[in-house]
């Protein structure tokens, strides 16, 4: 059977810049056709990552693999990959027709084949009538849109973005992830995207690779991570956190019963407490807990204080604090029956499912947790 | 109209004021010997050498004679190709200095300036001494046996283009350094990104991005090297003698023809204005 190889594949990788270890002993798969997007604070190595897969960088140890090849040591300009730059980098004494043909004249396909693409790629990113502007004539969408078409025009086996919609504002960021997402379900090229916006990488990806200090912290689909943080530092990376140490309190009937600072219990699976674990941090999403104002039946709920009450618009925000003294934050949807119904300073009873109590582990690299 | 804007039309006195330095500096450095040599170019030179005022179109008409166009020619010639070796070693120079580590491209700069310290005349004795028949680049040559008898070298067409080179090599590099050094790295990037060795990157993103600065090293090699005097007489040992030696000896050499002189250096001042205008407006148009 033919195996199509994996696009990009880092094998132990490692890149020192001075003192600094930008990637260290670093492994990285991305499949052929899938949008990969490397997630992380910065100056945790997700751009150095990216510039080793374009070539810019050589690492110091370990290997790049791009199609099943061995390209540690190919020059960017013979791999397969093109970028587009978090300045788009369009070059200034070129118009948009000019630009986006760059990589074919540098391929030396034929005219008409060049003329023909160019067109075509144009209609891809919805640029027809700015052909003949120059880049200093566009507006940050566009420019964006021609820095994507450039890097699209000579079919890269990948596509790298370095954060492409940084430089836009809210509105139009929104609109771009949508249709970067559609542009590469259209082309199906693989796409690997470095950003810092937890909301962006959950919006365009197929999978996400939560970088932290030159380590991948969670490799998993966006709703791997989302759910299932491995660490606190992925649960508080991505999306709000109730974080808390709990202390395993007994096991029977198939659930562990894990004890809160509260001093209340709520149940897991078995499965999800590690054996010979007596304490463990928990990560709780603030929209799993439930409120009521009547007393919930079943062992997971409890009973707590809302301190503070905040109107978000479409959900409510909650900050709520146990009879032991613990505050957690909850999201609400903002249902006109629960407006009314729960303020501050009212006592409401909570629950959490058995699921949404994720048990974490601990900060992959072992150097501490993350302030 | 309303009083104010009237005001404004016409600079008051403290305008005029702050405005007198410069004014009288371009009038007496700019203005008055244009003026001085527009005059002269149109007098005629009496039996004893002096400036006899008037309008005569002679000397006009002598610039014409085809013994100075053949000069005018040389001169022109040697500037081009003098301008030609200092681009093709300049640019590479430019270029390598403005992508070096900061740490590097300010010592690597000041290799560059480090001749301006001393005198031009010096620095070009400097040269007679390497390459006069006893010089060093002759005993050099002997030594390794590479030649049996000393090379004629100096006072050689050859010795005035090393001479020219040498004196306006750094006005190329400045001024490319300068437009090679805000040049974006991302966009080197982007070229190689898509397909571009390190050659077509220099040739296709490179080079028209610098224009600017390239424009501006040609205008400040070619220009003075035309008009060169010292140089051709030092090292070319007036064999070959260029425009610049010709107006040269019509003011303080034998021939003492002021008027003539001015003629010529009117001519070659209208020819360069016209060769910087036709540069810019080529630039202009390759940035618009």
């Amino acid at each position: 059977m033919n195996v199509k190889p994996p696009a990009v594949e880092l094998r132990q990788v490692t890149k020192r810049f001075g003192a600094v270890v930008a990637v260290e002993e670093l492994s990285l798969t991305v499949q052929a056709g899938e949008f990969l997007t490397l997630l992380g604070p910065s100056g945790c190595g997700k751009t150095t990552l990216l510039r080793l897969i374009a070539g810019f960088e050589a690492p110091d140890t370990g290997t790049v693999w791009l199609g099943g090849v061995d390209v540690t040591t190919l020059p960017p300009h013979r791999r397969d990959v093109n970028q587009v730059f978090q300045s788009y980098a369009l070059f200034p004494h070129l118009n948009v027709r000019d630009n986006i043909a760059f990589g074919l004249r540098m391929q030396r396909r034929p005219a008409a084949e060049i003329a023909s693409r160019v067109a075509e790629v144009i209609g891809l990113v919805a640029l027809a009538g700015c052909e003949d502007r120059k880049p200093q004539q566009l507006s940050g969408g566009q420019r964006q849109r021609v820095a994507l078409a450039r890097a699209l025009a000579p079919r890269p086996a990948i596509l790298l973005l370095d954060e492409p919609l940084s430089a836009l504002d809210a509105r139009l960021r929104q609109t771009m992830q949508i249709e970067l997402k559609r542009l590469q379900r259209q082309v199906g090229t693989t796409f690997v995207l470095v950003t810092h916006d937890q909301e962006e990488a959950l919006t365009v990806s197929d999978r996400i690779a939560l970088v932290n200090r030159g380590r991948i912290e969670q490799l998993g689909t966006t709703q791997e991570i989302y759910h299932q943080p491995a660490t606190p530092f992925a649960a508080e990376f991505i999306g709000q956190a109730n974080l808390f140490e709990v202390e395993l309190f007994r096991r029977g009937d198939g659930m562990a019963w894990l004890r809160f600072g509260g001093g209340f219990e709520v149940g897991v699976a078995t499965g999800a407490w590690p054996e010979n674990v007596a304490r463990r941090r928990v990560s709780i999403r603030p929209e799993k807990i439930h409120l009521s104002k009547t007393r919930l039946p079943g062992t997971g709920a409890f009973e707590a204080k809302v301190v503070e009450e905040v109107f978000k618009g479409a959900h409510n925000r909650f900050t709520i604090e146990t009879a032991g003294g613990l505050r957690l934050t909850v999201l609400a949807a903002n249902e006109s029956a629960l407006r009314e119904a729960i303020h501050a300073g009212d006592r409401v009873w909570c629950a959490v499912h058995a699921d949404d109590v994720v048990v974490l582990g601990e900060t992959r690299n072992g150097r501490g947790q993350p302030p | 109209m309303s009083p104010g804007s009237a005001q404004r039309r016409r600079p008051g006195l403290t305008a005029w004021l702050l405005l007198a330095p410069l004014l009288l500096w371009l009038l007496a450095f700019v203005v008055a010997p244009a003026a001085i040599l527009i005059l002269y170019s149109f007098a005629e030179r009496d039996e004893l050498g002096r400036v006899a005022f008037g309008f005569s179109l002679e000397n006009f008409q002598r610039v014409a004679d085809p013994t100075y166009l053949a000069v005018f020619g040389r001169s022109v010639g040697y500037a081009a190709l003098t301008t030609v070796i200092c681009a093709v070693l300049g640019y590479p120079v430019a270029w390598c200095i403005a992508r070096a580590s900061e740490k590097w491209r300010h010592r690597l700069l000041l290799l560059v300036m480090i001749p301006f310290w001393t005198s031009f005349l010096i620095r070009t004795y400097a040269w007679i001494t390497i390459l006069k028949s006893e010089g060093l680049l002759n005993g050099l040559l002997l030594w390794l046996h590479a030649i049996a008898a000393p090379l004629e070298l100096l006072y050689t067409p050859a010795a005035v283009i090393v001479g020219l080179v040498y004196a306006y090599l750094p006005f190329m590099i400045l001024p490319i350094y300068g437009s090679a050094e805000k040049l974006d790295p991302a966009l080197l990037e982007a070229a190689h990104d898509l397909g571009c060795g390190p050659w077509r990157a220099f040739v296709r993103v490179v080079v028209p991005l610098t224009l600017p600065g390239f424009y501006a090293g040609v205008l400040m090699v070619f220009v003075p090297a035309i008009g060169m005097f010292a140089i051709t007489d030092l090292m070319g040992g007036a064999r070959v003698p260029m425009i610049g030696n010709v107006i040269q000896d019509q003011f303080v050499g034998q021939a003492r023809d002021k008027p003539f002189g001015a003629a010529l250096a009117l001519v070659f001042m209208l020819l360069f204005v016209a060769v910087y205008w036709l540069l810019q407006r080529r630039a202009e148009r390759k940035l618009a």
